[in-house]
């Protein structure tokens, strides 16, 4: 492996969480919140909104009843790490989300489980029986539980998520509030990334230095990618961030790669002349995981088409620039294509795509024009011809 | 203690509103006014529309004005360059899946999508048309819905599930092919839809509208072998001036002469059939009491009016346990319909073959009253059209009478001479004042102890009433009320119903009388009422309705002549064989799916 990417392993490592849970239950609830503060750990789900910080405002809280939410609605489009997450060291997670609600005064836990992953319902329950009576030997009022989805993509949207965990539709709300102040049925929540609540359990384990001394200064430690596409080398990887996209590619790539879909349908589109100064993190192209190679063989046409076709059907529906814009996207690109429309429509879809971004009610329909702008702006002649 | 006070501004206007307002309230208070389609005043926010975007400086996108709270320092504004053009952007994104044949539209005129794109001079259609093909369902005989003219609001939803507790309309599928229908898509007619049409009152475009009978009323006008009659519910005397840009005003007298006007031979008033419920309704509460208390027999109470069909359907659906406690008593309209076919066909020397009753209501659920297989008393269908106020006010318009220079007219007798009990059945505890008034009279032989018969304590807009009347030094033959305290509540609203059905059936509840109307307020806040409706609009109804009653001569149902003469010549008593053959009727357990 080239030295410019650096392999890392927390995640998938075996570790004595109960050790680490036994430690952090003696420990303050600030005091775990001030380490994963201090670690810069932020969301891996995609958004990247700093966990510690998170927890803080859920902490601070004052009610009966608060929540923990893992949400492991892995429904980006060439996103597959928390499956294998869940998979491979599921008690982790669930000590993640212990921890969590430790931190957060919280005694209860939801799995929000991507509907198409139920295959891994036997195995997640009787690893959430084990860890309850665990638990109970350490004596921490937790209880975990499983919500399936119900294959809407929406639903990963943390505030659909919880809308579809109460059995209502999986619309988002509006925010504020924010879930950690009214969350799942009202209630203080702090919705987490599976990722992300395995990495708090690291950080609680080894401190925030090792974790902080990883990656950049916005993009702390390591993040877990989905490398798929054109590439030999499809598959989970445990990576430090805020590597080019250029050494990115030259590890993963087949010699011929002519762009990078960074954070799946909902991400960026990077052609090959970019790849030098783009740097995948939060200050770069943030990603929750997904990198989608093409090489030259691909249409970037029916590249962009298919994820306008994801989202016009993934769309909840509810808000206007999101349901009908998405429409509007996908035919739009589809009547310039046959000259229906002109090729300077494009540019009216890109003014209505800044209209989405600003104008949607929720994360679905405020990135859904990223690829479309970003495959626009620079394949604009492989649209149009 | 007075809330917590939030400083912000608005274009650059400081403004200091309690905490918990939104962006669109403190606009307001300032006169900016800021587009809204699926906010509506009477329901919870949504923020789905997103015309009502702002521009708050600091801030990556841009908040829903009517979906987000002021916070201190906060800058908005409300006409910035970014907002303009996302406005517009969404104005233009409606319209391109929006069956814009404005032109033809039932709405045109009174439709908020048209308003907007018309205050933003959408001129071109900028997008690609993406409406989708729906076939109209017109399978109820009271809402029509075209799913083609819907802009997913979801204020239809909402007033459906909050207002009305009922949910016969939600959202299905997702992305491009979400839209509003019903439990397994199935027709509005096959579902627990109570056609109260507190939805399509609250719908901005022409999605839901009433089943529109204008042309067939105007046939029957028109044909010179029909005698044509109209009868006039109390609420719509009230409201049809908002349909002339007037406000909600008293005008009886101008409706009943523009009605002559389009050519009725007769303009009558449900009004009178409203003092003769009273009559019915009132014997059988008495009757029922009489049964329980002295008989010993096992009747179903509290009693619950029936002049409601809103009401009636959702109690068929949803508590088809609580039937027998339902008044058997029709309608007023529906007591209206065979009275006019048999006793004033014969006092008029009329064939009622040859009749056609009309009714204006401020109902749409009258509509399917009407149609309903149990109201053919007379051996005819007894009320053969029934029309919203807004219908009578487009008939108005169409005919080209100037309502508002119209002088006051009067009522045709017989059946057009009515008490101020029976003009207040158009508010929220109306039946239940009018009710009071006469059998409290009935059974004391006094009036009721309330200065100027007016029965405050059932009056008002709060959702669940409850009062109560002691009923002292009674007359011999009703010794058995001696010391009685005569329980009763009133809902207005079918949540409100539903709470207060939910306490009678757990039996926490302890009522001898309930009234119940279907929607927000009453009559007055029906669903085929101008549009728009609101909390204020509703108030001012309801104060113009008391002010009628207060105005009248009459003020208790047992003193209408008419009334009187009814029962002296052809019904006989209350509660008797012709009246259970034309006046009372029976009800239904339906299902729910």
């Amino acid at each position: 492996m080239d030295n410019k990417i650096k392999k890392v392993d927390l995640i998938f490592e075996n570790v004595d969480y109960l050790e680490v849970l036994e430690r952090s239950f003696k420990r303050s609830q600030d005091e775990i919140i001030l380490d994963i503060i201090d670690s810069g750990l932020r969301g891996r789900g995609g958004a990247g909104f700093p966990t510690g910080l998170k927890w803080k405002f859920a902490k601070n809280e004052e009610a009966e009843q608060k929540y923990v939410i893992c949400n492991a609605d892995e429904g980006e489009p060439g996103t597959f790490k928390d499956r294998e997450i869940l998979t491979q060291v599921p008690d982790k997670v669930l000590a993640g989300m212990a921890l969590c609600g430790k931190a957060t005064g919280a005694n209860e836990g939801y799995i929000y489980l991507r509907g198409e992953y139920n295959f891994l319902l036997p195995s997640l329950l009787s690893s959430i029986e084990k860890f309850h009576d665990q638990l109970k030997q350490l004596n921490f009022d937790f209880t975990i539980h499983i919500k399936s989805g119900s294959g809407a993509y929406v639903c990963g949207e943390e505030t659909a998520l919880m809308e579809s965990m109460e059995g209502k539709r999986g619309e988002p709300r509006n925010k504020p509030p924010f879930p950690t102040t009214a969350g799942y049925l009202g209630q203080p929540t702090s919705i987490n990334n599976v990722e992300t609540l395995v990495f708090a359990l690291m950080i609680a384990k080894e401190g925030p230095t090792k974790f902080k001394e990883m990656g950049t200064f916005d993009s702390r430690g390591s993040k877990v990618f989905s490398v798929s596409g054109d590439t030999p080398k499809a598959g989970i990887y445990e990576l430090e961030l805020g590597m080019s996209l250029e050494d990115f590619v030259n590890e993963f790539g087949d010699g011929d790669t002519k762009a990078v879909q960074i954070g799946g349908a909902s991400g960026f589109c990077v052609a090959r002349k970019h790849f030098k100064e783009t740097v995948i993190g939060f200050e770069g192209i943030p990603t929750g995981g997904s990198m989608m190679l093409f090489n030259s063989t691909r249409s970037m046409f029916n590249i962009l088409n298919d994820y306008l076709e994801f989202f016009e059907e993934e769309s909840c529906g509810q808000c206007t620039p999101c349901r009908v814009g998405c429409q509007q996207l996908l035919k739009g690109i589809e009547a310039v294509k046959r000259g229906i429309k002109p090729p300077s429509y494009l540019d009216e879809l890109q003014k209505l795509s800044e209209t989405m971004k600003l104008a949607s009610k929720c994360g679905l329909g405020q990135s859904a024009p990223n690829p479309f702008n970003s495959i626009i702006n620079n394949f604009r002649e492989e649209i149009i011809y | 203690m007075s809330p917590y006070k939030v400083s912000l501004k608005i274009n650059n206007l400081s403004v200091s509103v309690d905490e918990g307002t939104t962006i669109l309230e403190a606009a307001r208070k300032l006169n900016f006014k800021i587009p809204t389609l699926c906010h509506h005043d009477d329901l919870c926010v949504a923020g789905n529309c997103r015309v009502c975007v702002v521009e708050q400086v600091g801030n990556r996108v841009l908040p829903a004005s009517c979906a987000t709270p002021v916070s201190e320092g906060m800058e908005i504004l409300t006409n910035s360059m970014k907002v303009r053009q996302a406005r517009k952007h969404i104005i233009e994104l409606l319209l391109s899946e929006h069956n814009a044949e404005c032109t033809i539209c039932y709405k045109n005129g009174n439709c908020e999508l048209q308003e907007l794109s018309n205050e933003y001079r959408t001129g071109n259609r900028m997008f690609l048309d993406v409406l989708k093909k729906s076939a109209v369902d017109i399978s109820s005989p009271s809402i029509e819905k075209d799913d083609s003219k819907c802009i997913r609001c979801q204020r239809c939803v909402r007033t459906c599930s909050q207002l009305q507790a009922v949910s016969a309309l939600g959202v299905i599928n997702k992305g491009k092919d979400m839209k509003i229908s019903t439990f397994l898509n199935k027709p509005m007619n096959d579902v627990v839809c109570t056609n109260c049409g507190q939805c399509v009152n609250r719908c901005p475009t022409a999605a839901l509208v009433e089943r529109n009978y204008i042309d067939q009323v105007f046939d029957a006008i028109y044909d010179p072998k029909k005698f044509v009659v109209v009868q006039t519910a109390p609420a719509t005397r009230v409201a049809i001036s908002e349909e002339f840009g007037m406000g909600p005003n008293r005008s009886t007298g101008k409706m009943v002469a523009a009605l002559r006007r389009l050519g009725f031979d007769k303009v009558l008033d449900t009004d009178f059939t409203a003092d003769l419920t009273i009559m019915e309704e009132g014997t059988e509460l008495l009757t029922r009491l009489k049964e329980a208390l002295v008989d010993g027999k096992n009747v179903a109470l509290p009693m619950m009016t029936s002049c409601s069909p809103g009401w009636i359907k959702f109690q068929e659906h949803i508590f088809p346990e609580l039937l027998d406690n339902l008044s058997t008593c029709k309608s007023p309209q529906q007591m209206f319909g065979p009275l006019a076919k048999t006793y004033y066909a014969e006092k008029i020397n009329k064939n009622p073959a040859d009749m056609v009753v009309v009714s204006i209501m401020p109902c749409t659920a009258k509509k399917y009253e009407a149609d309903r297989p149990e109201m053919r008393g007379s051996g005819y269908k007894d009320v053969d059209f029934v029309l919203t106020t807004r219908e009578m006010g487009m008939m108005i318009k169409q005919a080209g009478i100037d309502f508002e220079k119209l002088s006051d007219e009067k009522y045709d007798s017989i059946l057009g001479e009515s008490s101020g009990a029976a003009v207040i059945f158009g508010n929220t505890g109306g039946v239940m004042e009018a009710a009071i008034r006469t059998a409290y009279e009935i059974v004391t032989g006094r009036e009721v102890p309330f200065t100027n018969l007016n029965i405050k304590p059932v009056r008002g807009m709060e959702g669940i009433k409850e009062a109560s009347v002691k009923i002292k030094d009674v007359k011999p033959e009703w010794s058995f009320l001696e010391g009685v305290e005569l329980k009763v509540a009133i809902a207005h609203g079918l949540s409100n119903a539903k709470e207060l059905m939910t306490s009678v059936k757990n039996g926490t509840a302890n009522y001898h009388f309930i009234e119940v109307m279907g929607c927000p307020g009453g009559c007055i806040g029906g669903g085929g009422q101008p549009i728009p409706t609101n909390m204020e609009i509703r108030k001012k109804r309801a104060a113009a309705i008391y002010e009628e009653d207060e105005k009248m001569t009459i003020r208790k149902s047992h003193e209408n002549p008419e009334v009187q003469e009814v029962y002296a010549s052809f019904l006989h008593k209350p509660l008797g064989h012709r009246s259970h053959d034309l006046l009372h009727t029976h009800y239904t357990a339906k299902k729910r799916y």
